[in-house]
Formats: structure tokens, C-alpha cells, sequence
């Protein structure tokens, strides 16, 4: 099994088994109705999340809904 | 008499808009929207905690089948990244709504009004109901009406000042005559007075966060905020009296001894 290095929210991550989005949402335990995914600064949809494919030294953030005026 | 606020074939309950922001807590802050009645609730796209995957999260205690999420680009301070919030906020949101801010200034958080307009006319071409904070000048309000916002959102005073309406003349004006789409004051409602004197002014909304959040009450504020917008609003559609210089007596003349 390969393990990627990835950028999560400004962290590096590695050894994490999720080749998709979908799989490292799963992986980190986030709940997706909540959250938006950016992949290399694209958006990525909710509906795509299970295809979508990570690469080695992506860069991923992962947002929610918080306090603001 | 019906009186509805509608933005873009969307219904408003309520014409008293809260922010999430400067609470205690997610108790607090469920309890003060709650004290408020609002049905429009502004936050902000952060980054999820990647390594405390137990901390709470907003929604869980904002019900966004109860209340229209808006979305803020609080914090953005160029155009690429308001449009890189908007963007993840709809994809995390539910619906098109943004409050569109693009900040000039650190210290005064006055919006950079030649960025707002150039993202408030991509954001309305991508689909988005953009609602812009903007300064209160009315040209500038005009101007955003034509690149497409839903509304307009002046600010009354600078952002958590509390000073309330400080040009009340041309907020008078964005109403009156600059703008077609509803204007809802932004900001520097310090407490229910002022937010009776925005409506007085003919505002179809007022959006208040500090002022609720930053009372030593916030849940009483947020009552009191309630009782003055509805207050302000009827006073508005009432139509107030002319002011004079000098008396007229309210007592007949005709009949006394």
C-alpha cells in the first residue's frame, strides 16, 4: 500500500490510507454535511468526494461554519 | 398588513438579522438567537480541527432547516479571497446566500469598496444572492446594485464600534433614491435605539452582532434588539411627524373658561 504525504489545513500529513476525498474525510472522522473540501485550491463537490483522487503533495483544506458576524 | 422582507423570491421572517460571533459559548449564542426571533444567522468559513475531531460544531446547535445560514468573507482583504470563501461557503452551506465583505482597512475594517464591486459582479454572474457590506455612500450602493447584488449592506459605524447610525442622512439617501434592492444596515448598532433609528429610516434590515453578543446580557439584548426593530419598522410605516421649531398645542383652545 502506497501512503501519501499530504498538506491538510497547513499541516503536513502522511500515512494516511484514503485515496479519494471521500476516503480521507472518512479517515480524519469528519462528518461531510458539514464541511467543503478544497483540492490544490478547487472546490471539490460533495457528489465527488467518492471519486475524487488524491496525489502525493496535494494540498487540502477542509472548512466549516463557525462564529461570525 | 402583510409586510415581508423578500430578497431574490426568498422569504424573511424576521428584519432582525444576528450574527454568530463573540459568544461565550454555543449555549449562549442558541439562546440569544433564540431571545432575538431572527431567522438569518451570519458565520464565518474557518478550517476544521484536524486533530480534535471532539470539538463541537455551530450547526449542531444552529439548526440551518430553522434559520438561512449567510455566510460571511469576513477576514478576506482581496478579491481572489472572497471569492475563494464564497465558493467553499456554498459548497459547505446550503444555499447561494453570501455576505460579501472585502476589507480595506485593519483598523477600521471599512470595505475596499473597488474590490467589493469587482467580486460582487463575478459572484452574482456564478449565481450567488450577493449581499455586499459596503460604506454608506449611496453611488457606491448604486453601483453594486448594478453588478448584481440582491441587497445592499451599509454600515451604520465601523464594525463592533457601537456607535450606531453615524450618517443617517445618507442611509436616508441609499433608500430613497440610490437603490431599487433592499438595504440592510451593517454594523455599529450599538444598542435598541439604534436599531430603531435604522429602521425609522425606512432599512428593510438590520444585522447586528456585537451589540447582542457584547452585552453584559446578550439574551435580554437580543430581546431588546427584537422589540426595536419591530418597534422601528412599524414607526417607519406609520410615518412619523414633521419636526418644528416651535409648539402646536395637542389641547383645543375653543372651550376653556
Amino acid at each position: 500500500m502506497f501512503f501519501m504525504r499530504l498538506k491538510i489545513n497547513g499541516e503536513t500529513v502522511e500515512n494516511l490510507q484514503a485515496a479519494t476525498v471521500g476516503e480521507l474525510l472518512d479517515a480524519l472522522r469528519i462528518e461531510r454535511g458539514k464541511v467543503a473540501v478544497e483540492v490544490n485550491m478547487s472546490v471539490i463537490k460533495k457528489q465527488d468526494y467518492a471519486h475524487f483522487l488524491l496525489s502525493d503533495g496535494d494540498t487540502v483544506e477542509i472548512v466549516n461554519f463557525v462564529g461570525g458576524g | 398588513m402583510e409586510d415581508k422582507l423578500v430578497i431574490k423570491g426568498i422569504e424573511f421572517r424576521s428584519r432582525l438579522w444576528v450574527g454568530t460571533g463573540k459568544y461565550k459559548d454555543f449555549e449562549e449564542t442558541k439562546k440569544a438567537i433564540e431571545a432575538s426571533c431572527a431567522d438569518v444567522v451570519t458565520v464565518s468559513v474557518r478550517r476544521v480541527n484536524i486533530t480534535d475531531r471532539k470539538s463541537e460544531n455551530l450547526l449542531d446547535y444552529i439548526d440551518p432547516k430553522k434559520y438561512k445560514i449567510l455566510p460571511n468573507t469576513a477576514g478576506c482583504y482581496t478579491v481572489e479571497d472572497a471569492l475563494r470563501y464564497s465558493r467553499l461557503a456554498r459548497e459547505a452551506g446550503i444555499s447561494d446566500l453570501v455576505k460579501l465583505e472585502v476589507i480595506g482597512d485593519e483598523r477600521t475594517l471599512f470595505p475596499d469598496t473597488i474590490g467589493l464591486l469587482k467580486a460582487t459582479e463575478i459572484l452574482a454572474k456564478e449565481g450567488f444572492i450577493v449581499l455586499p457590506y459596503t460604506n454608506d455612500d449611496p453611488i457606491m450602493a448604486r453601483r453594486l446594485e448594478d453588478a448584481g447584488a440582491a441587497a445592499v449592506m451599509p454600515l451604520g459605524a465601523p464594525i463592533g464600534s457601537g456607535l450606531g447610525i453615524r450618517n443617517p442622512y445618507n442611509i436616508r439617501i441609499i433608500i430613497e433614491t440610490a437603490v431599487k434592492v433592499p438595504v440592510v444596515v451593517d454594523a455599529g448598532v450599538g444598542t435598541a435605539s439604534d436599531a430603531a433609528i435604522a429602521m425609522e429610516l425606512g432599512c428593510d434590515a438590520v444585522l447586528i452582532n456585537t451589540g447582542i453578543a457584547g452585552a453584559k446580557d446578550p439574551v435580554a439584548m437580543a430581546s431588546a434588539m427584537k422589540h426595536a426593530v419591530i418597534a422601528g419598522r412599524l414607526a417607519y410605516r406609520a410615518g412619523r411627524i414633521g419636526k418644528k421649531l416651535y409648539a402646536t398645542a395637542s389641547s383645543p383652545i375653543e372651550g376653556m373658561l
